[in-house]
């Protein structure tokens, strides 16, 4: 049973980290109903651009705050050259857009900064943590708190700021918002600069046990089927999703996987995503489309 | 498709970009075309970047110091593959006929998927493949693979390997009956080829042998290192690849599981390996048949001829002396020693794929050649024939002390002969698959 529980706990805290990328897909989806392909290379960009300041001895707080300024730049970049030119394209078309930006995103981000493999000390210990049988990882801990600040700055942004509140009028009803004078370029500049910070937040903590390189954009593959469960609109659904999709894949991997040859951690998500949009295509927490026919 | 999508947009971004900054390679017919199928883009860049640069600084040290093999210069071009059988295979047909008139001796497929990808074409082509540390362990029967060339360590004698060094540590092989050994592997063909061995060694030395998968990419393991945890093995052989290996390290770490328990196989052994893992890589070991460091006397004369003079391929001189650039020295310095070899059948010239398989099945590396070419104590002693395409089996173990891998061992060898019967029964159900006459080597010169 202790063995059990300790599966079950560290699938609960691994699935805080899926859900910390997950995130910044909901943030982008909620205000312009955009699927954000480019979040994996925005998370390695925003990775690369810390580990390289930090390469270039500048201090760590020092090298946050610039690499958040950078990405702030990049999406007002984004916003100016990509987003604006294609204002009312059809949803797929800014889909590709952010296909096309992920393949540029990543390819200036190693040709700018390097291919190498970069190590990135937060300084977090990832050393075990007993609490009486029952061990569980440090890192993961203060990856769980990381996502718990994160969600309540979030919540607070979108609940009691004039921005916040912006925000939430154009993902309700964009035509309505830009009639009483909501500047919608403003408004994408604002999300696709906080889906970056938020996408820093990520990068740093799966940068810190992964090492930062190429294959971090590919976390965002571990998101999609947290989406799928917990909604893409919902903040609390990616929270949700994450920790649902941690434990479950944790728990399999344990019990069935011996069973079936193992190593069923990445399909295995995908399979209980599967199964949600059966049940609740909208996801947990996701907003129902209705549309009059 | 998102992957393979990236891959075919990185490597046009790539082409585009190399055709704009390097002057593209030109040859005449009395040089010697050496292919390089490289991948400088994609999840595994970080592991070829080095890699290529250590053949091409050998090639060009081959070149500007010594004229070329007895005179016969040297040609090279890229071929981007990101690691990829279909791009693999296309860089291959772009080759295989050689660059204007310069021909093609052996090639390097620098990959698995592409390794296995083009066996029986180069095969139906007469083009010896070179797979250091990758590829059919199988083809180490010549009879039946006569273009294959798993040189110096197949993943077969890498587990043998690593059970005798597991036996030099515990004092001896009777004291491997009470151990548990688990492999935490990459579930792929790589990962699952020495399921055969390790079984067939658990059965003769009486160990017990835990098998647990990690599937691609491998960046999360919690589920994993809770099973070691669980099976609390005496040793852990680590079969990774990519960014599996440092979260591998970095897992145990945090199951309290001692780092200096865990043995790396060649593909998670490089420094690109450990650099992320900080503290919790310190004490880390691994299996190397190229182990790192740039205290050789090849590295004395390519710092002094290539690295000093500007001409190194390498853009971060850091990487001078790491596993991967010493991996691209060795490599380098097998294609010119057999391309040498067969010189001396066929004349000083370039040679055809034909020749060139002659010269890698008389290639005999003993201890004063090594010395000879500055490779004494990084390459090991290496004699192949018809019969025998891997022709070394040894690999030494490296510990990572947080800066540097420090050797530990001198060549550990493999138990061949144990491991032989399994690969013969191998090749021969392949020969009857393929319907496929094996050579008689007794008669081949």
């Amino acid at each position: 049973m202790t063995f059990f529980i300790e599966t079950l706990i560290g699938g609960l805290l691994a699935g805080t980290m899926y859900s910390l990328v997950a995130i910044g897909f909901v943030l982008i989806y909620k205000a312009s109903g955009v699927f954000n392909f480019a979040q994996g290379a925005m998370l390695l960009f925003a990775a690369l651009t810390f580990v390289s300041l930090r390469e270039q001895g500048v201090p760590f707080a020092a090298a946050l705050v610039l690499t958040v300024v950078v990405i702030a730049i990049g999406a007002l970049a984004i916003e100016r050259w990509i987003l604006r030119p294609l204002v009312n394209r059809s949803q797929i078309t800014l889909f590709m857009a952010t296909l096309g930006l992920s393949f540029i995103v990543e390819g200036l981000a190693q040709g700018l900064m390097g291919a190498e493999v970069r190590a990135l000390d937060l300084g977090i210990q990832d050393t075990p943590v007993m609490f009486g049988d029952i061990m569980v990882s440090h890192f993961d801990l203060v990856a769980a708190a990381t996502a718990t600040v994160l969600v309540t700055v979030l919540a607070l942004l979108f609940n009691k700021t004039r921005v916040g509140v912006s925000l939430r009028a154009v993902a309700d009803d964009t035509r309505a918002a830009l009639s009483i004078g909501i500047n919608l370029n403003r408004i994408w500049q604002i999300v696709w600069a906080v889906a970056g910070s938020v996408g820093l937040v990520a990068g740093l903590l799966w940068g810190a046990r992964q090492g930062v390189q190429f294959s971090l954009s590919l976390v965002v593959l571990k998101a999609l089927p947290v989406l799928i469960i917990g909604g893409f609109t919902s903040i609390g659904g990616a929270i949700v999703g994450g920790l649902i999709v941690g434990a479950a894949e944790n728990l399999a991997e344990v019990y069935i996987g011996p069973f079936i040859g193992g190593g069923i951690t990445p399909w295995f998500a995908y399979f209980i995503a599967l199964a949600f949009l059966y049940v609740r295509p909208a996801g947990l927490f996701g907003e129902r489309a209705i549309e009059r026919v | 498709m998102h992957i393979a999508l990236k891959g075919v947009v990185g490597a046009t971004m790539l082409t585009l970009s190399m055709t704009a900054a390097v002057p593209e390679a030109h040859a005449v017919a009395d040089e010697q075309f050496i292919p390089l199928a490289t991948y400088r883009v994609g999840a595994y860049a970080s592991s070829g970047i080095p890699v290529w640069a250590g053949m091409i600084d050998y090639l060009r040290y081959i070149n500007e110091v010594e004229g070329g093999i007895n005179g016969v210069k040297l040609v090279w071009q890229e071929c981007e593959t990101e690691w990829t059988a279909e791009k693999g295979i296309e860089c291959y047909e772009r080759f295989k006929n050689g660059l204007d008139g310069a021909p093609v001796a052996l090639y390097h497929p620098n990959g698995a998927p592409a390794a296995y990808a083009l066996s029986d074409r180069a095969a139906a082509d007469r083009i010896p493949l070179i797979t250091l540390g990758y590829g059919r362990t199988e083809a180490t029967d010549g009879s039946v693979f006569p273009y294959n060339f798993p040189v110096m360590l197949t993943f077969y004698s890498e587990a043998s390997a690593v059970i005798n060094y597991i036996a030099q540590r515990e004092g001896g092989f009777d004291k491997l009956k009470s151990k548990k050994i688990a492999t935490v592997y990459h579930d792929s063909a790589y990962g699952r080829e020495t399921q055969g061995p390790l079984g067939l060694l658990a059965e003769k030395y009486g160990f017990e042998n835990i098998q647990i998968p990690v599937a691609d990419p491998g960046n999360e393991q919690s589920a994993q290192w809770r099973q070691v945890r669980q099976s609390k093995p005496d040793w852990v052989f680590l079969r990774t690849w990519g960014v599996s290996t440092p979260v591998a390290i970095k897992t145990a770490a945090r199951f309290g599981f001692p780092v200096d328990r865990i043995i790396g196989d060649i593909w998670a052994s490089s420094d690109e390996d450990v650099l992320p893992t900080g503290d919790a890589g310190k004490g880390y070991l691994a299996l190397t048949p190229y182990p790192g460091g740039a205290d050789f006397e090849i590295h004395e004369r390519i710092r002094t001829h290539i690295l000093d003079k500007g001409k190194s391929d390498l853009k971060d001189p850091k990487s001078f002396g790491s596993v991967y650039y010493n991996s691209g020295l060795v490599n380098a310095a097998i294609a010119v020693e057999a391309i040498r070899a067969g010189q001396k059948k066929f004349g000083n010239r370039p040679l055809t794929g034909d020749e060139g398989r002659w010269g890698l099945e008389h290639l005999d590396l003993g201890e004063a050649r090594l010395r000879e070419i500055g490779f004494l104590g990084l390459l090991q002693p290496l004699k192949l024939s018809c019969s025998d395409h891997e022709g070394g089996g040894a690999a030494k173990v490296q510990q990572w002390d947080g800066a540097r891998w420090n050797l530990i061992t001198d060549w550990v060898h493999a138990d061949r002969a144990t491991l032989r019967p399994l690969i013969d029964a191998k090749s021969a159900a392949y020969a009857s698959e393929k319907g496929i006459q094996p050579r008689d080597c007794s008669t081949e010169g």
